[in-house]
């Protein structure tokens, strides 16, 4: 691998002979979806051949992904080595369909920003798998269960390695069915099928906008392919076109198609105001929001925005900003602090993850506005760790309570649960941001030292310094319920099997460890992702304003922990007992329980609207086609009633009539036939005197 | 008028009252009769032919009209003949009842 | 035209109308012996004597006769109820009447192209007649001899009386 040449953006060098790992990236995707086919062919009863196969598929992907991240890193230092600091970037691109003069391009990339989701992915999901073959052990519908998950696998995987918009569209699709599917894996409950429905439509919205997008990304740049040696989508020689371009309101067509690009990312990675189905997603299995919805599909949002970045960035001048990434970062900061405050005041221990997902969601945006790929990133892959870990953590919980999921019906599970407990309570610091030892810290911190040098406005920062406060006092609202104080449930909670608890460690592992490669002194992730190498520097610390930041987020973590400990910690109210906040502060804590009330305001707008329009579509189908069908069909009657007549009357009538007629003359003619000789004598006779008298009449002279 | 003309105008109404014979009685005897009138009148007509025409040494027409005599001699035998036996099937000889052919 | 010619043709002819018009048939066969005597004794004027006598053997002496017999035989009720003529006898008449009208017309119309020859009466003998019959005639005369013999006995079986058992 070390001997094989590269292929650089920007310079056009023809492509020369690859490493094969890169010719062989779409192995990655292909696995687990061949196993997804595989299983679909399976009976139900085959449970244990249908995990291998999608455990087995998948580890293959983490062994090729980890080979493609060393790639990745080899190619990196070779040109650090030649002194050439373009960022690494090898394609592989094909055509797909020739229309004319047009062409269709598809193809996969392998840079540093694929490497790390590739491998973020398929290991994040490997343990997921391996969970959920002891979470799902007891569902009778294991079998579908993986080759959904598998199915899942193989798309994100695929928009992972995208390097065509195109291919990247048809792959998010893939993972919007395919999380439709599991979200509403347990159909015959009237409440996961909605849910699945909800999932679906909200994400189709953001959808219509990408398209959107795409096409026009295509008709004013003739190609959808990010990198192609010069002539890709993302590369100057486009954008340049795209920003000469302009579209309403002031903006470039390079803006406008970053904002219709973003409101797709902003439906799959439920931003404001398409946020509504995550929290009902939550009707799906355990593993299914770990991995969908946690770490993710949700992601796919944020990567996606990483991806076109440079069309967001395009027309930026040195250390300001476009409105594309202005609106991106006011989405996110607004989402944070919006999906913080619900998460207060909410009982079911998946809805809180579940909006702690959205408010997450919202610092990765706000962090990639104002930070730039790196940031948004970093924050991208710790929050996968550790929200998985909170959710499978969550899953265990609800698995030994027996399937309850309200937090106000448990309590000291920390001595029936002492591994569940150990793994959520990382998960949980890491979540918060506590400082130092947990990578949620320096990620976190990361996304606030954008915002404090955003030059557009503070406002931002101050919105999520205040979302970090809300995260820290949410989450130990939830530990306290869930795991201190004494038992309120019915049955007696247990621990979970090793099959779910090892992942647990594994993922909590990673969730401390990784802030290693993002903290200031040794900034080895955002030197990866910008094609440098980064050295073990303290003095990285010495950037002014850094130790101020990292003190007042340790001191809002605190403040945030403090509040949640003196009001929750070691109390167990009863499950019908107002919360503590709730009878302070009754209204605002039902505002905050009752969602906002956004879904209502959908119900009451869109929903209605569309209702009413059903309306009217049923009654043009019923009267005004259905009238003409039935016109139709009213004319085929008279029709064939007018035929009828005139076939019996006319037809009928005229042909008996002849008949009758010819019978007549045939009697009239019979008449001739008397039987009697001197009649045939007559005949004779006037015969020859007839025959005669023409004879003597022609010979007349 | 010549003498053939007359000969032959003779023939001829002879022919016609044989004719009205056949055609207007109803015993069947009497359409025979008839008949032999007929043929008489055509026998008339060849001797009348052959005394007036070109070549009477040729005999043509004496032989003409003796075999015409003599056929109809066996012909009004066997027509006789047959009167008889329809008589003896169907008790009658009227013409007007037998209309078995009748179609 | 001479008064012999009119005076034969006169017989003759009241003769024929006599055998179709009486009601008594035998009556008929009689005036049909007058006719065939008047057409006999026109041969002779015609200077035919052996068609004449020929004619008086075989139609005089043998068919009259076979029509008596046959009238006699015949006899079942002597007039029949609805008279002797046929129902519709105007139509025949009037065809017989178109037949002479007919005729005559063609025998007026040739008046002037009729090859009369007015010369003296052929001799003929019997002599000749032998000849003739036995040389140029002598076909006809063989085929007449078997159709009279095949007539004779077709007669007699139509007139036979039939066997008892095949009634």
């Amino acid at each position: 691998m070390q001997g094989d040449l590269l292929i650089l953006s920007g310079v056009n060098a023809p492509p020369p002979v690859q490493a094969w790992i890169v010719r062989w990236l779409w192995l990655i995707p292909a696995l687990p979806i061949i196993a997804s086919g595989l299983i679909s062919l399976l009976k139900q009863p085959r449970r244990r051949l249908s995990a291998w196969l999608a455990i087995g598929s998948l580890s293959s992907s983490l062994l090729l992904s980890l080979i493609a991240f060393g790639q990745a890193l080899s190619t990196r230092d070779l040109l650090l080595h030649f002194g050439i600091n373009p960022l690494a970037r090898e394609t592989v691109n094909f055509t797909w369909i020739q229309f004319g003069s047009t062409n269709v391009d598809l193809g996969w990339v392998l840079d540093p920003l694929s490497a790390v989701m590739l491998v973020m992915v398929t290991l994040v999901g490997l343990l997921i798998f391996i969970y959920s073959t002891g979470y799902m052990a007891h569902d009778e519908n294991f079998t579908r269960f993986f080759c959904f998950l598998s199915l899942f696998a193989g798309a994100m995987l695929g928009v992972v390695i995208a390097n065509s918009l195109l291919l990247l569209f048809m792959c998010w699709e893939l993972v919007g069915l395919t999380s439709y599917l599991l979200i509403g894996f347990w159909y015959q409950k009237p409440a996961a099928a909605a849910a699945a429905k909800k999932a679906f439509l909200t994400t189709r919205v953001g959808d219509v906008f990408f398209l959107l997008g795409i096409v026009w990304l295509f008709a004013q740049t003739g190609t959808l392919l990010f990198y192609n040696g010069g002539a890709g989508s993302m590369e100057p020689l486009a954008l340049g076109g795209l920003l000469a371009q302009h579209a309403a309101w002031g903006l470039t067509a390079a803006g406008a198609i970053g904002l219709l690009i973003f409101a797709g990312a902003a439906g799959k990675s439920g931003q404001l105001p398409l946020h509504v189905w995550l929290p009902d997603a939550m009707e799906g299995p355990t593993p299914v929001s770990a991995l969908i919805h946690a770490a993710t599909m949700v992601a796919a949002g944020v990567y996606l925005i990483a991806r076109v970045y440079p069309l967001m960035q395009a027309g930026a001048l040195a250390g300001g900003t476009t409105t594309a990434l202005t609106v991106v970062t006011w989405v996110g900061a607004s989402t944070a602090v919006f999906a913080a405050l619900i998460a207060v005041a909410q009982n079911d221990i998946k809805r809180i993850l579940a909006y702690s997902t959205i408010s997450q969601l919202g610092y990765m945006m706000a962090g990639l506005g104002m930070g730039g790929v790196a940031v948004g990133m970093f924050h991208l892959i710790t929050h996968a760790f550790f929200k998985a870990l909170l959710f499978m953590g969550a899953g265990s919980v609800i698995h030994g309570c027996h399937d309850e999921q309200d937090i106000r019906r448990m309590g000291g599970l920390k001595a029936d649960m002492p591994l569940t407990f150990v793994t959520y309570a990382i998960g949980m610091l890491a979540l918060c941001g506590f400082p130092l030892l947990f990578s949620g810290f320096w990620s976190k911190d990361g996304i606030l030292e954008a915002a404090q040098h955003w030059s557009v406005a503070k406002a931002p920062f101050y919105m999520l310094v205040f979302g970090a406060l809300l995260t820290a006092f949410y989450m130990t609202r939830q530990v306290g319920y869930v795991f201190f104080g004494h038992y309120r449930g019915t049955k007696h909670a247990h621990e979970s099997p090793k099959v779910m608890t090892i992942p647990l460690a594994i993922l909590a592992f990673f969730a401390m460890a990784l802030g290693l490669i993002g903290t200031p002194a040794w900034p080895w992730f955002k030197a990866f992702l910008d094609g440098k190498a980064a050295g073990f520097d303290l003095h990285g610390f010495a950037e002014p304003g850094l130790m101020a930041l990292m003190g007042t987020s340790t001191v809002v973590v605190f403040v945030g922990l403090g509040l949640g400990w003196w009001l929750y910690f070691g109390k167990s109210p009863k499950p019908q007992e107002p919360d503590v906040l709730e009878a302070a502060v009754p209204l605002p804590w039902g505002w905050l329980r009752d969602r906002l009330y956004v879904d209502e305001l959908y119900g009451a707008t869109v929903i209605a609207f569309y209702a009413w329009w059903a309306r009217v579509a049923d009654w043009l189908d019923r009267r005004v086609w259905g009238g003409a069908v039935s016109g139709v069909a009213w004319a085929f009657r008279g029709w064939a009633h007018l035929n009828r007549f005139l076939d019996t009357r006319v037809v009928d009538g005229s042909f008996d009539k002849g008949c009758e007629e010819l019978s007549v003359g045939g009697g009239l003619l019979s008449r001739v036939q008397t039987g009697r000789v001197q009649t045939y004598l007559r005949l004779l006779a006037l015969a020859v005197v007839a025959l005669v008298a023409f004879l003597i009449w022609s010979s007349r002279a | 008028m010549n003498p053939l003309a007359g000969y032959l105008l003779v023939a001829a109404l002879l022919f016609a009252i044989g004719l009205a014979g056949a055609l207007t009685r109803r015993n069947a005897i009497l359409v025979l009769i008839g008949i032999e009138l007929m043929l008489n009148a055509a026998n008339l007509n060849l001797i009348a032919f052959w005394r007036y025409g070109p070549h009477p040494e040729a005999l043509t027409g004496m032989m003409f009209a003796i075999f015409s005599i003599a056929v109809a001699a066996a012909e009004a035998a066997v027509g006789l003949g047959l009167v008889i036996s329809i008589h003896r099937h169907a008790k009658t000889t009227d013409l007007d009842a037998m209309n078995r052919m009748k179609g | 035209m001479s008064v012999v010619f009119y005076l034969l043709a006169g017989l003759t002819v009241a003769g024929g109308l006599a055998a179709v018009l009486l009601k008594n048939t035998v009556h008929c066969a009689l005036a049909l012996t007058v006719a065939f005597a008047g057409l006999a004794l026109l041969f002779l004027s015609l200077d035919a004597q052996f068609a004449g006598f020929a004619q008086i053997l075989v139609y005089i002496g043998a068919v009259a006769i076979l029509v008596v017999f046959a009238i006699l035989l015949t006899r079942g009720s002597e007039t029949p109820k609805d008279g002797v003529y046929s129902r519709h006898w105007i139509s025949g008449l009037v065809i017989a009447a178109g037949v002479f009208a007919v005729f005559g017309w063609a025998v007026l119309q040739s008046l002037g192209g009729l090859p009369v020859r007015t010369g003296p009466a052929p001799t003929v003998t019997v002599l000749d007649i032998g000849n003739a019959l036995m040389g140029r005639y002598v076909l006809p005369l063989e085929i007449v001899a078997l159709l009279l013999t095949a007539a004779l006995i077709g007669a007699v079986i139509v007139a036979m009386h039939e066997k008892e058992g095949a009634k």
